[in-house]
């Protein structure tokens, strides 16, 4: 632990600040806005309304693909996507196939299905308007494969029923009967592969979301090969307010991406500051070198 | 009287949720210092994983995409839906080379393993090289050939997207001027090649905020559990 020398300017001590002190100031900056319900509301910014309008403009019946490609790790981020995905899906009345690329998206997906389908949505029935798939290895050599055959992968659904028995898979052969493809991933493999492997060779409308550290490689691919993408936490506020705007009683409901981006300002502020406090102690240490 | 799956019992969930919050406060202690309860937390998370990879990996691909394919018939209640199907032979090819990974775990019989893994690489290399190709190499360069002014009704918007199609352009020509080394980063090359650097920097930037962004809101994710956490004490 760094000490404060006695006889050192004010500007040294600040410099040699214990990391714990910022630890803990950023700790309070998160916890303080979620114990008083401190939210923002983000505007949906381009990028994410394209995505939105291209779900909004399919069809009622379309045939959406939802792949959870990550875990609990990243939930905080990735499941309100999934969440605005589905209401916005079930809304309109899409079909949702939910399946994955990670081992420990399922796992999310049935969350899914326990606290916003089945609450939600009590009329949709499983089997017709939405069915969890599951997890299958393979990473994109998977994509590969449903690109070409989607049954001989997807013989049943999680529960293990023959997929044959569920009317909404009535016209599937390969992943290009699907309307648009969402992937919602947080890493390898996920939407970066959806893109290269399915949207590109076989002309499938990719959207998706991305955990912010993923969202600036995606970025290139926006608007020729996908048709938008969430970026983060802001990404999923910003569709959360497309679909309060589109639907009026999403304005009452829960609403995670938005509730939890108030601390993500507060965080950020002290951050800022800290960045500005460096700055400023570095300047004033070399100043104080050169006069010497 | 219904019954309820033990797992789902009132008394499962509170254990289930003390359990969690107890190891997120493990993890946590790290940041005051290294600790044997953040060591304990940390090498359990490794363990659960790799073991639930393992199982889930087994149960949803090598039951029903592999032994289902060789013996439906005996799959009875593991895999009831491929009962009645008929024996997909080929698949030993698949199940011959899983089985030669496995031979890593003998040194004399290691060299085998190579077999499968050149295959996986093989196919994992010819497979990316075409699909980078398309997707990110052919497609980008399309994807910066824009045009720099696009009738629009607005004039607003058309100023907006020659600004914005003018810094695609002249971002993508700059950066890759300053990856070019065989000629000397002088006069207006050099110029052109700073203006590079600054993109670069610019695109580091976006990527830290990003970061940051993206650890604060796990870190709002795991405060948002301890809270819910405390309240279910009091």
């Amino acid at each position: 632990m760094a000490e404060a020398n006695t006889g050192s300017t004010w500007f040294e001590r600040l410099g040699a600040l214990d990391r714990r002190v910022i630890f803990l100031l950023i700790a309070l900056a998160v916890i303080i806005p979620l114990v008083v319900h401190y939210t923002t509301t983000i505007p949906a910014s381009r990028i994410v309304l394209d995505l939105y309008e291209a779900v909004e403009n399919l069809p009622s019946g379309s045939k959406v693909l939802i792949s959870f490609d990550y875990g609990p790790s990243t939930a905080p981020e990735n499941q309100p996507m999934a969440t605005a995905f589905t209401r916005h899906c079930l809304e309109k009345g899409h079909k949702i196939y939910l399946i994955a690329l990670w081992a420990t998206g399922p796992r999310q997906s049935q969350q899914l299905i326990d606290e916003v389908i089945k609450v939600e949505f009590p009329d949709k029935v499983y089997g017709e308007d939405y069915i969890h798939l599951g997890y299958k290895a393979g990473n994109q050599g998977l994509i590969n494969a449903l690109l070409s055959d989607f049954n001989s992968m997807y013989t049943s659904d999680l529960a293990g029923e023959d997929i044959e028995g569920f009317p909404m898979m009535e016209g599937i052969g390969t992943l290009k009967d699907f309307d648009i493809i969402l992937a919602i991933g947080s890493g390898f493999p996920g939407t970066k592969e959806w893109v290269q492997f399915a949207g590109d060779p076989g002309d499938i409308p990719v959207g998706g979301g991305t955990t912010a550290v993923m969202a600036p490689l995606l970025y290139p691919y926006y608007p020729k090969q996908m048709l938008g993408f969430l970026g983060g936490l802001q990404g999923a506020a910003e569709y959360e307010a497309a679909l309060m705007n589109g639907y009026p009683k999403y304005r009452t409901m829960t609403r995670r991406a938005s509730t939890t981006m108030g601390p993500q300002v507060t965080a950020h502020l002290v951050i800022v500051g800290f960045i500005l406090i460096g700055n400023l102690t570095y300047l004033m240490e070399r100043r104080k070198k050169r006069k010497y | 009287m219904e019954d309820t799956p033990i797992l789902a019992s009132p008394l499962a969930q509170t254990i289930s949720l003390w359990i969690a919050a107890l190891l997120t406060l493990m993890i946590f202690s790290f940041l005051y210092k290294d600790n044997p309860a953040y060591k304990f937390a940390e090498h359990l998370f490794v363990g659960v994983s790799a073991a639930y990879w393992m199982t889930v990996g087994f149960w949803t691909t090598l039951i029903p995409n592999l032994m289902a394919k060789l013996f439906p018939s005996r799959m009875g209640t593991i895999f009831p839906v491929a009962v009645g199907n008929r024996a997909e032979y080929f698949y030993i090819v698949p199940l011959v080379f899983g089985i030669l990974l496995l031979t890593r775990l003998y040194s004399r019989l290691a060299w085998l393993s190579r077999w499968a893994m050149a295959f996986i690489i093989g196919f994992a290399a010819g497979t990316n090289f075409t699909r980078y190709l398309q997707s990110d190499f052919v497609t980008q360069i399309h994807s910066t050939m824009i045009p720099l002014y696009e009738p629009t009704g607005n004039i607003m918007t058309a100023v907006g997207r020659i600004f914005s199609n003018l810094v695609v352009v002249i971002g993508v020509v700059c950066a890759l001027i300053y990856f070019y080394f065989s000629k000397p980063h002088e006069g207006s090359f050099g110029k052109a090649a700073r203006v590079g650097i600054w993109v670069l920097m610019a695109a580091f930037g976006a990527s830290f905020g990003y970061t940051v962004m993206a650890r604060v809101s796990l870190l709002t994710g795991r405060m948002s559990f301890l809270i819910t956490w405390v309240q279910s004490i009091f």
